[in-house]
Formats: structure tokens, C-alpha cells, sequence
């Protein structure tokens, strides 16, 4: 090695070192970074690197390109010392540590995360605004598509149902809740087993409900296809129960299609019946509307079509026998089908049921979380999608519905309390063991609370360990909610003819 | 036609993070997206994109027309004879840009092509001339060419000329000048002159005889077997050069030439790493030009940059540029060089990229991942997140360490916005000051503002989405 120095100023010459430009230039970066240090240049001596030291100001003794330079410009003595230090360490660091170069970054599209997989399903649940675009990139991969996020606007909607028919796709949704597809539940779905009937729900809750009750009449599920509660409006056209219908036609593995929805627009009900009749197979429709088409109705008639005898779905009596004097009856559902159910059953016996998502405009409630004025039959969707802003839905987190519970249990106007408890994949781990201490309250303080439980034996949440915990807390216990809301009416019915 | 239902055994979700527990649960496998929101306000442009119909179709043949590119170099030729450039004429990198606001190198570089030229005499005669616009310039791309940096060519210099036969298209570049002090970086002292004089003297006619008495030299073969000998084809070409020698060397001996010359020319070529990348470039450019115009098609087809703005444009929207600030390197630095010298991004090397080689490629060349302070899996990150934003992998560059996957090919438009994944690219860093030269590499993205307005124009020409209509009469 060779010096030639003036104070501090110094350029080294190494020989026999090679190093490639890019780790020199970070060593330069490390040694030029140092306090002290004015300037700094570790370069092998190219006539180019030669150059740049000349430039920096430095006197490069005679060199082979082979060599290495070292220029360090400092502020004085023990700064140069220290940065010749310093790079000597950096040039002859050991060999750096072997890394992994495994590791996959993670897909960040549909599109990418599909042709990374054997996939042919894929379930979007991002926000409405973007969720459009994502189940398109779920339809160019060739995969059948539920998309779970609600607030999709309208023409959005009726634009993938075309864009995924081109395709011979089906688009499950916007704003689906559940399906089963070849016995795999996607979004909130129950454990179910396979069987001979494909149902096609325009109705989340409502579908749940309907594979439970087969489910508990030992009947089991081929596929359960969502299509979005648009779906059979006039705007959408049934384009989703359609195809939906046609993928059951031709599925081996289905003998019964059951159609779920509210009432359909009447042209639409007349296009989907008329398909019905060309698929070659028994469709039934569930149309949610009357207190006499129930969907625990619609499973009984599907059970006995396919040979089997019906037996009523198991119910426990609660504790409190009658409603408190003076109440009215109050639900708090986390399904809008359910909801929907026990209000048509109501309003047959009591009249006006004011709700959030009222059968009649006229009873539509303002704030749906405020203390009843005065005693009136009331129910509440709190998964409506003006409740869900900002908080998870109610059976993923019930603490709306709790808090809202205790709260009535206090209020003159509460005589009567009706719930749901939707179990299944993607719900709440032990929704019934939250409700036991509202139950017990209310209990104590007088007011029957029936609960509907949708959920089956095979369920995360254990249907059994379910009904226990809340008929222990003193709840009339339901596995059908038309039975529930049934009884509901009954008890309030018995305390005004008691009065 | 119907897909039909079978049971999964693998469901892709976006979204909420339970869903895929909930299916992992069931032993389903959840493909999981690492979902990141849209660029904000491109929500609607997403939407309209994604549904236009002729999307899919257009961006499939887009990236056939790519893979089926070929590019083989056919001649070399002064640019007068090779693009029609006349005397006062000139071509730079990027989109356009007037001289109030050209950077100090792209400056240097229109400074240095006048004095060689002999429209000035004297460094300030020229600016003068360029300032008062006695002379013409325009985008490189404008004339199917491309230029490394600043991008400069003027009617003396020769250039290469590449020939892709299927799509009936030919591109162009100058030749590799070398580093440090040289033009494209902004330099124009004597040297820099000297040196323009000798290759359009001795160099640009050695190659043309070279070139002719080959017949074609087959670029594209040479940058597959590159890419699996370390180079990623922008800031690594070394296996490239020694090729593309390779392939000439005979006929440069055989010339009749001087052996000086040969010798000088032969010298030149092997001591710069670089000089295969102008044989590259005019390659991508062959490769993305045979994409465009398509109607409907997201793909982007050319990347530039001028240093003072990054420009885009895309197969279904023409010739239209989008542009945005140019973004600044990150990366080493020469000397006793520093960031506050480097100017901003600046060269229409980024066609590598736009073809999925340069930064698509990082994995391949992992001796250069050290210009961030990257590691080893860095560079296999780099490409592997590239997939994400391309429509397809190119076969036919292949790469080893990734079990011969294809570089990621075909960059969507819509997949950027959607992402907000960035294209990578790996660049040489330009002295801000006219005149400096080269003062680091680095990598560096585009600004993702060029892609906003590509997909704004691209909504604008998909159909609207039509708005329902009630159907019959009752509802």
C-alpha cells in the first residue's frame, strides 16, 4: 500500500482488491458519511474513477486500472485516520448472510391472486365504492364471484351481472351474506351438510335460515347461491337468480331448487317462474310477504316434497309467561330477513310494527336506537346498512344490540323482547353466552325474551351449547323465527286479555 | 356457456380478513389479496375501465402482438438518413418540453449536439440560439426513436436500426457513448465533442460495414440469453456488450478497415458496459410499439422522461402524453457527488421497463440490487411485486432464479391505479447543472400523477355505464 499525503488529505492505493462499483460506492457513502469527513472516494482506478478523484481535488499517484483507490478529504488528522479505518473494515467485512429467497410478496389483486392459485371462486368484501372493479378482475380470472360489500350502486350492479354473463360466470351479490357452494360456506354461512337441494337466496338471512331448518329436518344443502337482494327488482331483472337457476339445473347433484326472496317486481316473478319451468326440475318459490309463506313454511313443504316427514323445529318455553303490563313488543335482529319475518307475522295480529325497514312507509321509525314515547310494536334491522357505518355488523359484534337490550329492559314501553342469534361461520364465537346476562336481567325484571336461533348441530358455535345458554338465562328458545315471532304476539296477547 | 359449480379447494378473497379465516377453517384455501384502496379520486375512472368491454380483449391482443415482437438490428446510418432530421433539427428523451423548462442536463446535451453540429461556435452562442428557438426539437418517440438520458440526437449522429418483421415497425437509437463526461448526461465540453466526432467519423461507418456484411444481428436473442447471464438489460448490459461483440467482431476484422481503427473501435465498445444498452432499448421499443393503438386497450406503451416531467402513454389512448414531475433517483453517487446534484429522472430508458425488463428484471441481477442498499431478496420482491401491475410474462426472457418464470410484461394502467403499485425502474442519475455528466444510479418510480390521467382519458373513451332500466310497466 502506498501513501501520499498532504495534511488532511490522503490517497491510499490498494492492490489486489477487487471489489464490483456498487459495493464501493456504498462503502465511499459510508466512509464520505463520517464526521469530519469533507469528501470521500473508494473506486477501482477506471481512467473514469481516476478522473472523478483529479475533480474531488486529489493527486492520484501512478496506478494500474486493477488497483483500488481510497480518497478521503477531511477536516483534520484523526477524522482521516478514523475514516481509513473505517473503510478498511467496510472493504474486508466477512461474507454477508445467506437469506431465504422464499417468501411470495402477497398478491395484491384478484386477478394476481388467482393465477397464484387453483381458485374458481372468489369472495370480495371490499369497500362498495371499489368492490365493482375487484369482482370484475374475480370475472377476467374466470372465477365465480360473490361479492359481500354492500352501498354498490345500482348500475354497478346490473353492469357486472352482464359483464360476468359474457363470461358464463355468476355474480353472487352486491350486498350477498351468504352462500354454499359444494358444501364450502362463503361469507356468513352454517355448516350444513350436502344434499339434494340448491336454494337461491335473494336474501341472506332468509337463505341461513332456510338451509338450518333443512339442516335440522336431517336435509341437507347441494348449493346455496346468493344473488343480492336487488336482484329480482325491476332494474336487475333476476339476471343473478337466472343463472343462478340454470347452474342448478345442470348441477348432478340437485334435485329441488327453492327460490328465497321478497316479493319480486311482478314481471320478474313472471320471467323466474317461467324459466322454472324449463329447468327440468321442482323449483318452489319461498316469497316472503304473507304470514302464511313463512320460510320455516317453505322448508316444510320442501322436506315433505322430497318424501321425508316434517317435524317441527325444537322450541324450549322461558321463564316469564307473559309479557310485562303495559309493554308492546320490541325486536332487535341482526338478520333484515328475520326481521322482515317476524313483522309480517306481527302486523297480521297487531297492526302498525314501526321498524327501521318498515313493510309500510308510514311506520317507518327515525332513530331506530331511541327509547320508545309510548308503547307500539317494534322491530329493528340493526344490520341495516345506516347501522353497520362504522361499526362491524351485529353477528360479528353484538354490543349495539346489548347495549340497546339493557337499556329497554328499563323503559316502561318494553313488555316483550324478541331477538335472533345467527351462528355459523364468520358470526360472533358465543353470541348466546353475551345475551345471558340481558336475558337474566330482563328476566328478573318481568319481560319474557324469546330468541330464534338459526344455526346447526355441525356450527362453530355449537347449536346445542347455543340453545342452553340462553334457556338457562330464562329465554323462550326458537329454531324457527316465524315460531318465535309467533309466540311473541301470543304472550303479549295473553297479558292484554289478562289485564 | 357455464362455468359450472364444483366445490373449491381454493376461494381468491378481498376484504375482510375473517372470510379467509372462516374458509381456512372449512380446510379451503384462502388465496388472500393484500388489498390496498385506489389512487384516491379514481374510483369512478376504475369503474368505467373495468367495465369497458373491449378491455380484455384489446389488452390480449396487446400483449400477444408484444410477445410476438421480434427486433433484429439491420443497419446503422446517420440519423439524416435514418429519420429525415435536417440541420437545426434535433430529437431528445421524454415528452416535450420547451426550453424554459428543459433541465440542465437535457440543456447541456441540445448545447453540446448545436456545437457539434457547428450551429455555434462557442457554448453561449448555442444557448443563445436554443433559447431564442432557432432550432427545432422534439421527442425521440415522436419519431419511433429512443434516447438514453437526455436523449439527444442530431442529423450527424448514427444511429442503430432495428427491424421487428411481424409488426412491420423499425426503431432507432444513437450509439452508447460511454460513461461519466458524455453527452446524453449533459456534457459538452471538448471531449465530449471529440468523441461524438470519432464515432460518427470511424465508429458509425465500421458498424454499418460490420452490420451489412452480417446481414442482421438478432437483438432480441441476445437480450434472452442476457437476462440469464446477470444483466436486466438498463443498469447492467455487460453480458449483452460482450454478445453483441461477439456477433460483429468478425466482421468488424473483416472490414478492410485499419486495424487501428478496428482496434479503437473494438477497444471502445468492450471498456462500456452500457454500449448494448441502445441496442436494447430500440428492442423495448419495438416490443411496446407493436401494442399500441387499441382501442380500449390499458397497457402502457411508452415511459419517458425529459428530466424535467415523466410522461406516459398508453396503447388505447395514441399518441396522447400524460405527464407529471419527473421524480428524483434514489441510489449512489459518484465522487464526492450528492443528492442535492442529481437532477431529475431523465431518459427514455425506461421503454426497458414498459417492456418488463430494467427494474422487472432486478431479480435477475442481483450484482446490482446494492444501488438502494437492496438485498439479494429485494430484487426477487421487485419482480415478483412487478406481476401484480402486468398483464402476462414474456417467455421468451426468462428468468432462471425464478424457475424461468417470464418477465412481468404488459403494464395495466388500471392494475397501477387499482394497486397504487409503481413501476420500478432502474436509472443513471444526470448532474443538475448543464454540463457535469453522470453523478449516480439509482431506481426510481413515476409519478403515479401520469397515471391518474391515463386512466381519466381511458374512462373517458370506454362507454358510460348505462343506467338501469325499469323493465315492463309495473315494479
Amino acid at each position: 500500500m502506498t501513501d501520499s499525503s498532504d495534511s488532511a488529505r490522503q490517497v491510499r492505493v490498494r492492490t489486489g482488491s477487487y471489489l464490483d462499483s456498487v459495493t464501493l460506492m456504498q462503502v465511499s457513502r459510508r466512509v464520505a458519511s463520517l464526521p469530519g469527513i469533507t469528501a470521500a472516494l473508494v473506486a477501482m482506478a477506471t481512467d473514469l474513477n481516476l478522473d472523478l478523484a483529479r475533480e474531488m481535488g486529489f493527486d492520484v499517484p501512478p496506478v494500474s486500472p486493477n488497483d483500488m483507490l481510497l480518497a478521503v478529504d477531511a477536516e483534520h488528522d484523526e477524522a482521516l485516520a478514523q475514516a481509513f479505518v473505517e473503510a478498511e473494515a467496510a472493504l474486508t467485512a466477512g461474507p454477508p448472510t445467506d437469506v431465504s429467497l422464499a417468501g411470495l410478496p402477497a398478491p395484491r389483486t384478484v386477478r394476481a391472486a388467482a393465477r397464484a392459485s387453483a381458485a374458481t371462486v372468489a369472495l370480495i368484501s371490499t369497500p362498495g365504492e371499489h368492490a365493482f372493479s375487484d369482482a370484475v378482475d374475480a370475472v377476467d380470472a374466470g372465477l365465480h364471484t360473490m361479492v359481500f360489500s354492500d352501498n354498490v350502486p345500482l348500475e354497478q350492479e346490473v353492469a357486472l351481472k352482464e359483464y360476468a354473463a359474457r363470461a358464463g360466470l355468476l355474480v353472487m351479490g352486491p350486498d350477498c351474506g351468504t352462500a354454499v357452494i359444494g358444501g364450502v360456506g362463503l361469507g356468513f354461512a352454517n355448516v350444513v351438510r350436502p344434499g339434494p337441494v340448491g336454494i337461491v337466496a335473494a336474501s341472506g338471512t332468509g337463505a341461513q335460515h332456510l338451509m338450518t331448518l333443512l339442516d335440522g329436518a336431517d336435509v341437507g344443502i347441494s348449493h346455496c347461491l346468493g344473488v343480492g337482494g336487488r336482484d329480482l327488482s325491476a332494474e336487475v331483472a333476476g339476471r343473478s337468480t337466472l343463472r343462478a337457476m340454470d347452474l342448478l339445473g345442470a348441477d348432478p347433484q340437485t334435485e329441488q331448487i327453492v327460490v328465497v326472496s321478497k316479493p319480486p317486481a311482478p314481471e320478474v316473478e313472471q320471467a323466474v317462474r317461467a324459466h322454472a319451468e324449463s329447468l327440468g326440475k321442482p323449483v318452489r318459490f319461498g316469497l316472503l310477504g304473507q304470514a302464511t309463506a313463512t320460510l320455516t313454511d317453505t322448508a316444510h313443504e320442501t322436506v315433505e316434497a322430497l318424501g321425508h316427514s316434517w317435524v317441527e323445529p325444537e322450541q324450549r318455553t322461558g321463564a316469564v309467561a307473559a309479557a310485562r303490563p303495559g309493554g308492546s313488543l320490541l325486536g332487535l335482529f341482526s338478520g333484515g330477513t328475520l326481521c322482515d319475518e317476524a313483522m309480517i307475522l306481527a302486523s297480521a295480529e297487531l297492526g302498525p310494527v314501526l321498524s327501521n325497514i318498515p313493510l309500510d312507509p308510514a311506520w317507518a321509525l327515525e332513530d331506530p336506537l331511541r327509547p320508545l314515547a309510548k308503547p307500539c310494536p317494534t322491530m329493528v334491522d340493526l344490520g341495516d346498512d345506516r347501522l353497520t357505518r362504522g361499526r362491524p355488523h351485529p353477528m360479528i359484534d353484538q354490543t349495539i344490540r346489548l347495549e340497546r337490550l339493557l337499556r329497554a329492559i328499563d323503559e316502561p314501553a318494553t313488555g316483550v323482547l324478541l331477538v335472533d342469534v345467527v351462528l355459523g361461520l364468520g358470526a360472533a364465537a358465543d353470541p348466546a353466552g353475551e345475551l345471558a346476562e340481558p336475558v337474566r336481567k330482563a328476566t328478573a325484571a318481568g319481560i319474557p325474551v324469546l330468541v330464534s336461533v338459526v344455526g346447526t348441530r355441525d356450527d362453530p358455535q355449537g347449536l346445542r351449547r347455543q340453545l342452553d345458554t340462553l334457556h338457562d338465562a330464562g329465554a323462550w328458545v326458537f329454531c324457527s323465527n316465524a315460531a318465535a315471532a309467533r309466540q311473541a304476539v301470543r304472550l303479549l296477547r295473553t297479558e292484554e286479555a289478562g289485564r | 356457456m357455464t362455468i359450472p359449480l364444483e366445490t373449491p379447494t381454493s376461494v381468491v378473497t378481498a376484504g375482510v380478513a375473517m372470510f379467509a379465516e372462516a374458509l381456512q377453517h372449512q380446510g379451503v384455501t384462502a388465496a388472500a389479496v393484500d388489498w390496498h384502496p385506489p389512487a384516491a379520486g379514481t374510483a369512478a375512472s376504475v369503474t368505467r375501465v373495468m367495465a369497458d368491454p373491449r378491455r380484455v380483449p384489446a389488452n390480449a391482443e396487446a400483449l400477444q402482438a408484444m410477445l410476438g415482437a421480434q427486433a433484429a438490428l439491420v443497419d446503422v446510418l446517420p440519423a439524416s438518413e435514418a429519420l429525415g432530421l435536417e440541420r437545426g433539427q434535433f430529437l431528445h428523451a421524454g415528452p416535450p418540453v420547451s426550453w424554459e423548462r428543459a433541465s440542465g442536463p437535457l440543456r447541456g446535451a441540445l448545447i453540446g449536439a448545436m456545437l457539434f453540429e457547428g450551429l455555434a461556435d462557442t457554448a453561449e452562442q448555442a444557448e443563445a440560439a436554443l433559447a431564442a428557438g432557432e432550432v427545432a426539437w422534439e421527442p425521440c418517440h415522436h419519431r419511433g426513436a429512443v434516447g438514453p438520458m437526455a436523449g439527444v440526437v442530431s442529423p450527424s449522429m448514427w444511429m442503430f436500426a432495428l427491424r421487428d418483421e411481424p409488426n412491420q415497425n423499425t426503431a432507432w437509437c444513437s450509439l452508447n457513448e460511454g460513461l461519466g463526461k458524455v453527452l446524453r448526461y449533459g456534457a459538452y465540453s471538448a471531449e465530449v465533442v471529440d468523441r461524438l466526432r470519432w464515432m460518427t467519423d470511424v465508429l458509425g461507418p465500421l458498424l454499418q460495414r460490420a452490420v451489412r456484411s452480417v446481414g442482421t444481428v438478432d437483438v432480441k436473442a441476445i437480450v434472452a440469453q442476457m437476462v440469464q447471464m446477470g444483466d436486466e438489460g438498463h443498469n447492467r448490459n455487460r453480458a449483452g456488450t460482450l454478445m453483441f461483440l461477439r456477433e460483429v467482431l468478425p466482421a468488424l476484422i473483416d472490414s478492410g478497415a485499419p486495424t487501428s481503427q478496428v482496434a479503437e473501435a473494438v477497444r471502445f465498445m468492450a471498456g462500456n458496459d452500457h454500449f448494448f444498452l441502445n441496442l436494447v432499448m430500440p428492442a423495448c421499443k419495438l416490443q411496446t410499439r407493436a401494442a399500441a393503438d387499441r382501442p380500449g386497450s390499458t397497457v402502457v406503451t411508452v415511459m419517458a422522461r425529459n428530466g424535467t416531467d415523466f410522461g406516459i402513454q398508453t396503447a388505447g389512448t395514441g399518441d396522447r402524453w400524460f405527464t407529471g414531475p419527473a421524480n428524483t433517483p434514489e441510489g449512489l453517487y459518484l465522487g464526492a457527488y450528492g443528492p442535492e446534484d442529481a437532477n431529475p429522472d431523465i431518459g427514455d430508458s425506461a421503454i426497458t421497463e414498459t417492456a418488463g425488463l430494467g427494474g422487472f428484471a432486478m431479480a435477475t441481477a442481483p450484482a446490482i440490487v446494492g444501488f438502494v442498499g437492496g438485498s439479494v431478496p429485494d430484487a426477487l420482491a421487485t419482480t415478483r411485486k412487478m406481476y401484480n401491475i402486468t398483464l402476462g410474462e414474456n417467455p421468451a426472457y426468462a428468468l432462471p432464479i425464478l424457475e424461468f418464470r417470464g418477465t412481468p410484461t404488459g403494464i395495466d394502467v388500471a392494475a397501477v391505479v387499482r394497486t397504487g403499485l409503481l413501476p420500478q425502474i432502474n436509472t443513471g442519475m444526470a448532474g443538475k447543472v448543464a454540463g457535469t455528466g453522470q453523478v449516480g444510479a439509482g431506481l426510481v418510480t413515476p409519478p403515479l400523477g401520469c397515471f391518474v390521467q391515463a386512466i381519466d382519458a381511458l374512462a373517458e373513451e370506454a362507454p358510460e355505464l348505462s343506467r338501469p332500466r325499469r323493465s315492463g310497466s309495473a315494479g
